[in-house]
């Protein structure tokens, strides 16, 4: 994974409460076998206007106008601020997979279905959670200006606004290093292979059962 | 010192380290794969030249994108068999355990797994699939992962986990005759929101709950990802030590008492603190139906559709009216206006042998009404289907016109051949509502089997108690 650098980014408006990951992605997508390529389906059903197909081209298909990502104010948008219980519904890493694919590196929302929260931390997508009361000023400066856009800092926690506002925003210390890292963290988590080699003898003398009777048949 | 939640117990049965920046590592002890949520997973181990840290805690199957119709051609879709293919080849050059398409065994991972005792209590069970929560339902902590997770667990047999609040969420005295653990979970998901358990462990107690099979647990765990929480759980019982006696890979003999006793450890204290507690009266669930495209959108069948003017919170009322328009519904109507074009009877929710039984004796001597364009029934596994077949279930859903089918996830998402047209209504058994959850453009009603047979029989939705009165 590459290091999250800070950056300043346009950003896009999604207007909505519970945006569960079968609109991020729908599930025809889910099909591929690969890590990439979902940008072009990111929230295919509201995106456009026909039904989407796996491994179409989507370039000569019917947008729908009004939907915010095909807007020509925001083009190139790589921030993305919504509302609460963004991300709920199906555990498909296909749903950051997809945001990222497309350009998004950061999610602002009041709050985050856990699943999806932790699966955008492994992908360089970073979700911010600020209150409801400053995602609302942020929708009304994305709403009335043009070109409206967030400098994110993950190193301080920060983002700036256009007007010279600064919010501070948590992140877990351990996901924020693997994220400013770039780090995998399984082999982070291998470093503790002492650890868990030692946890597993103990539970095998605890709860034998869960060991050894489950085999790949011949 | 105040007592330990279920939750508390199995988190600490399980915990390997605690780390300096207030991470853990948790042991996983069942990995359940399937097709679509797997392969970057294998390829990463590839890319890194890691192997499975351990080979007998895995099992996998194709249940996604598997066809419901004859199997023995293959997969017509040329994607959806690449991907089932991918997982026979991944499964095969690592050594894992798989029960492929063909297998009379096959069928939905979470009805494939405990009916196998591979996911046992008091176990750590997880998956890349949002519900594994099912697996609570027998005292297990038991939660969806992502494909970056499938890989960890596949590398390291851990997690890297902060630990979730503990709720508790008691239904008060037994629910009445027609009303199931479907109606139970719903009118929780009503209450509580889609959010409600958004950084829960929820432990499903009361008597309702107690009164349910490991089954009908199942089915309420089953939904509680659908509350927020990513793990839902119900304490071990007789009930539960019952079910998982004799199954092919539950431990025999010695093993077996050594692991009842170990098993009856995880309940909650009595003075063990939960962080919050939902209360519902079993007495005031009646049989219910979504009528838009969350499931927290969820009507009891006598009650009138919901008016957004009358929600105080704008965002909810704006996410009324969106589905309100999406779903073709209209505040004030009641659910028996609605008529389902499709019938979707199965999925890790409702697919198992007493939801079939249930859906059947509404079904017996009855005929699917003239406007429903089809009735499916999906078994959750091989096995269930073999089962009802023997009990005669199968040729009471096809004399009334249902279609019987090979076991698969099916209509619940779509993802092969069977979903719904653009605009239909579907009364369904699955978990989510989400607009073309169930193919594009479709409008899915969640409800009970005995309530989706209802639907069915009677050509709109209506209260299943009426019909079985008359039985």
């Amino acid at each position: 994974m590459e290091k999250y650098e800070k950056f300043s980014g346009i950003v896009a408006p999604l207007d909505r409460a519970n945006i569960d990951t079968d609109q991020i992605i729908p599930k025809q997508f889910l099909k591929s076998i690969k890590r990439t390529g979902f940008g072009p389906n990111l929230f295919d059903e509201w995106r456009y206007l026909d039904e989407g197909l796996p491994e179409q081209d989507c370039s000569g298909r019917p947008l729908n106008k009004e939907f915010v990502l095909n807007q020509d104010r925001y083009q190139g948008s790589s921030v993305m601020v919504a509302r609460k219980n963004f991300g709920c519904g199906s555990s498909r890493e296909h749903a950051p997979w997809a945001l990222t694919d497309f350009g998004f590196k950061a999610v602002i929302a009041p709050s985050f279905a856990d699943i999806f929260f932790n699966n955008s931390f492994k992908n360089g997508l970073l979700p911010i959670v600020l209150s409801e009361e400053i995602v609302d000023e942020l929708f009304q400066g994305v709403f009335g200006t043009e070109g409206y856009s967030l400098e994110v800092d993950l190193a301080n926690q920060v983002i700036n606004t256009p007007d010279g506002k600064s919010v501070l925003f948590d992140v877990d210390p351990f996901r924020k290093h693997c994220l400013l890292e770039g780090l995998d963290d399984i082999g982070i988590t291998l470093e503790d292979a002492d650890a868990i080699k030692a946890f597993e003898s103990k539970h095998e003398v605890a709860a034998p059962w869960v060991f050894n009777a489950i085999k790949a048949e011949a | 010192m105040a007592g330990k939640t279920l939750y508390d117990k199995l988190w600490e049965a399980h915990l390997v380290k605690e780390r300096d920046d207030g991470t853990a590592l948790i042991y996983i002890d069942r990995h359940l794969i399937h097709e679509v949520t797997s392969p970057q997973a294998f390829e990463g181990l590839r890319i890194a030249n890691r192997k499975p840290w351990r080979l007998d805690t895995n099992i996998a199957t194709p249940d996604h994108n598997v066809p419901t119709t004859d199997r023995s051609a293959g997969i017509e879709d040329p994607v959806a068999r690449i991907q089932v293919q991918a997982l026979d080849d991944n499964c095969d050059e690592f050594g894992i355990l798989e029960y492929k398409m063909t297998d009379p065994r096959q069928g939905v991972l979470h009805v494939v797994g405990p009916e196998q005792g591979a996911a046992l209590p008091g176990m750590t069970i997880v998956c890349g699939d949002s519900h594994t929560s099912t697996h609570g339902a027998f005292g297990a902590l038991a939660h969806g992962i992502g494909t970056s997770e499938v890989e960890h667990v596949l590398a390291t047999q851990c997690l890297i986990q902060k630990k979730m609040k503990n709720m508790l969420i008691r239904i008060n005295g037994n629910v009445g005759s027609g009303v199931t653990a479907k109606d139970i979970v719903l009118a929780i998901i009503a209450k509580i929101g889609t959010a409600g358990g958004t950084g829960y462990a929820i432990e499903f107690a009361g008597e309702a709950i107690e009164a349910l099979s490991v089954e009908g647990r199942m089915t309420v765990c089953n939904m509680a990802i659908e509350g927020g929480a990513r793990a839902g759980m119900v304490a071990v019982d007789d009930t539960t030590v019952d079910y998982f006696k004799g199954r092919t890979f539950a431990p025999k003999g010695e093993l077996w008492d050594q692991a009842v006793v170990s098993w009856r450890a995880f309940y909650s204290d009595d003075d063990a603190v939960f962080d919050a507690v939902v209360e519902l009266e079993g007495a005031g669930i009646i049989p219910q139906v979504s009528w838009g495209t969350s499931p927290e959108m969820v009507v009891a069948i006598d009650q009138a559709l919901p008016d957004p003017e009358s929600e105080s919170d704008p965002v909810k009322a704006e996410g009324m009216r969106r589905a309100y328009q999406y779903m073709d519904l209209k505040p004030g109507m009641t659910m028996g206006d609605v008529v389902p074009d499709r019938v979707f009877i199965g999925s890790c929710t409702n697919s198992r042998i007493e939801d079939l039984r249930s859906a059947a004796e509404v079904a017996k001597g009855r005929k699917v009404d003239a406007k429903v364009l089809q009735a499916l029934v999906v078994p959750g596994s091989g096995l269930v289907k073999k089962q009802a077949e023997d009990e005669g279930l199968d040729q009471i859903f096809i004399k009334a016109g249902f279609e019987w089918r090979e076991p698969g996830c099916s209509m619940c998402l779509a993802m092969n051949a069977d979903k719904l047209g653009d605009g239909e209504h579907c009364a369904s058994t699955s978990n989510r509502n989400f607009e073309g959850r169930q193919g594009y453009g479709g409008r899915t009603h969640l409800v009970s089997p005995a309530m989706a047979a209802a639907a069915a029989v009677s050509g709109r939705f209506v209260d299943v108690r009426e019909l079985l009165a008359s039985n």
